[in-house]
């Protein structure tokens, strides 16, 4: 039974056609990093996978059960990330706020609660790092905090939205590990989405890559590639390796075209609306 | 100035002040006020809402003078007109509720209509006062019965609450995603607040609920990094400066809602000076 399915799901958002008939299923334990432009949908993806966003077709379902909003057995890391007016609170108590947040009453911290705070706290190495302050810790620091946060209730899929948003390349290396590591350690499913396909590269089981209402799922090789992302991005697109690295350039944008050349062949279907091409569930 | 002191404080020496019994009922409800403030008003900056806090309050000078206008007890006035508005905005949204501009033009509307039924009771003076500063010691035994009541309410409603209103104070799209209601929660808080801004009308008038509401919350956010004990600490400054107030007022001749103020911004000031500073006792003015 697949962590998360789509089947057939459209989206509109506003009058938009946000996602147009996508299906794929990500497997138990599967690491998948979401790549895709500005807008290209990744948020409205997890929001959707959270019951948090009407469907306007299909079905989506986690571990074969339908979605519902305030699924336990999902983890989020939004990537709004709060507003923080009292950022000078604990990075425990932002934490702890999650824990029976979704409940009534009064805030109830009782043992077993705290324990469960101080498993996902050190599953990130953040224990220390929760009795400083939010101002006081690093954009890097704070993103392993909110990171625990998304572990409580100890979730059987991990939605990251973003971790590696303004991070340097050395916080965004710590980060892709601690994912990694939860990963093999919890045996979770995760999507963690992201606009760099680099930093992810080595760790991520496959990809999903969103544009033009479509997405594909594949692993790197079969959908890093000048055929697929031209015709997500709706314009030609050019892949370029270098060692282990990929660059995922414009067409107009030359860069060393001839010692690199890789899988670029046309096949002329950068022209499209939404909606109706057969072979885009290239998924594989 | 001095004279006058010396002689309130030499009358006042042979007479106690709880030997009063307007004194011991204005030092109940300032208490039962200052607590509910307090703790109101510490989610009310936690959640950036304080401008709508304040607005709540200009339209709760609208309800009293209308209330007054026609015969009716200010205090239901002002608790029915901002608990009515606390549930619009609530309905309204997040959106509106944090949108300076709407809640300035709404602010401005009410006390225009506010002022246009004083209008037709020109003989309203002192009372319009009276809403726009305060008047604790005018509280009688019926106004301190229906504070009670009123807080005792609210803080239970607010305590259903808690959970998920801190929750979605600090990560709204998380809360949504975990199944939060955010719509009820953020229109039963407003409607908390409205009741907390009419009880804080009747202590330091509708001008000045920021007094109670927000300065011994914004001051105990930055005393404390921790929720619970910024919440207490929220409580207690507002008791202290209440009481405080009230008492300097006995001895001074001075305005009640006068002390009240300027310990509030004494403490509040403070804090931004305490910067990171982590004590409780440092709270305290001499
Ligand atoms: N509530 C909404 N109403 C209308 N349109 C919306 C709404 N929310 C999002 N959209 C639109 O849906 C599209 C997808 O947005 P989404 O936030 O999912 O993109 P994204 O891939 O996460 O982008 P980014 O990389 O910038 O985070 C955008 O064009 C956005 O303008
Ligand atoms: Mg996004």
């Amino acid at each position: 039974m697949s962590a998360l399915s789509f089947d057939q799901v459209s989206i509109k958002l506003g009058g938009r056609t946000i996602l147009a008939a996508v299906s794929f299923a990500v497997e138990n334990g599967e690491f998948i990093g979401m790549l895709g432009a500005n807008g290209a949908g990744k948020t409205t993806l997890m929001r959707a996978a959270l019951g948090l966003v009407p469907l306007s077709g299909g079905a989506i379902r986690i571990l074969g059960q339908p979605t519902t909003r305030g699924n336990g057995a999902i983890g989020y890391m939004p990537q709004a990330r709060g507003s923080f007016v009292g950022t000078r609170l604990t990075g425990y108590d932002i934490v702890a706020s999650a824990a029976g947040g979704a409940g009534w009453g009064l805030p109830r911290l009782d043992a077993a609660t705290r324990r469960e705070i101080d498993w996902a706290l050190d599953m990130v190495g953040a224990r220390d790092l929760a009795r400083r302050s939010l101002g006081e810790i690093s954009g890097g620091e704070r993103q392993r905090l909110l990171l625990s946060q998304a572990l409580l209730g100890r979730p059987k899929l991990l939605l990251l939205d973003e971790p590696l948003i303004s991070l340097d390349p050395g916080h965004q290396k710590s980060v892709v590990e601690i994912v990694k590591r939860l990963r093999d350690e919890l045996k979770i499913a995760i999507i963690f989405s992201a606009h760099e396909l680099n930093p992810l590269i080595h760790a991520i089981d496959r990809v999903l890559y969103l544009g033009a209402g479509k997405a594909v799922l594949g692993a790197v090789d079969e959908v890093i590639t000048g055929a697929v992302l031209s015709r997500l991005y709706g314009t030609e697109i050019e892949v370029v390796r270098i060692r282990d690295r990929v660059f995922v350039m414009a067409g107009d944008i030359d860069v060393e075209r001839d010692a690199h050349r890789h899988d670029h062949d046309e096949d002329g279907g950068h022209h499209h609306d939404h909606g109706h091409h057969d072979h885009d569930d290239a998924h594989v | 100035m001095a004279v006058i002191i010396t002689t309130m404080a030499i009358t006042t020496t042979t007479t106690p002040m709880f030997d009063y019994d307007f004194m011991r009922t204005a030092f109940a409800a300032a208490g039962i006020v200052a607590v509910l403030s307090g703790i109101v008003g510490f989610f009310l900056v936690l959640r950036g809402q304080t401008f709508a806090g304040h607005a709540l309050s200009h339209v709760g000078f609208t309800g009293a003078t209308g209330a007054v206008l026609f015969g009716l007890p200010p205090l239901a006035g002002l608790v029915g007109f901002t608990l009515l508005a606390g549930f619009g905005m609530g309905l309204l949204g997040e959106k509106f509720s944090e949108r300076d501009v709407a809640i300035g033009m709404m602010l401005s509307l009410a006390l225009g209509l506010g002022l246009l039924f004083l209008h037709f009771f020109t003989s309203y003076a002192s009372q319009a006062a009276a809403l726009l500063f305060g008047n604790v010691l005018g509280v009688d035994n019926q106004a301190l019965l229906s504070l009670a009541i009123l807080a005792v309410i609210s803080l239970v409603a607010l305590g259903f609450i808690a959970r998920p209103l801190i929750f979605a104070s600090l990560q709204s799209e998380l809360a949504e995603a975990r199944g939060v209601p955010l719509r009820f929660v953020s229109t039963a808080f407003l409607m908390i607040v409205a009741i907390a801004v009419s009880e804080c009308a009747q202590i330091v008038g509708v001008l000045l609920v920021f007094t109670l509401m927000v300065g011994p919350a914004a001051a105990a956010l930055s005393f404390t990094r921790r929720l619970y004990a910024a919440v207490a600490l929220s409580a207690a400054l507002a008791l202290l400066e209440a009481w405080g107030g009230l008492t300097l007022a006995f001895y001074s001749d001075w305005p009640v809602s006068f002390w009240i103020t300027a310990l509030s911004g004494l403490v509040y000031f403070a804090s931004l000076v305490n910067w990171g500073g982590i004590g409780r006792g440092a709270a305290t003015p001499a």
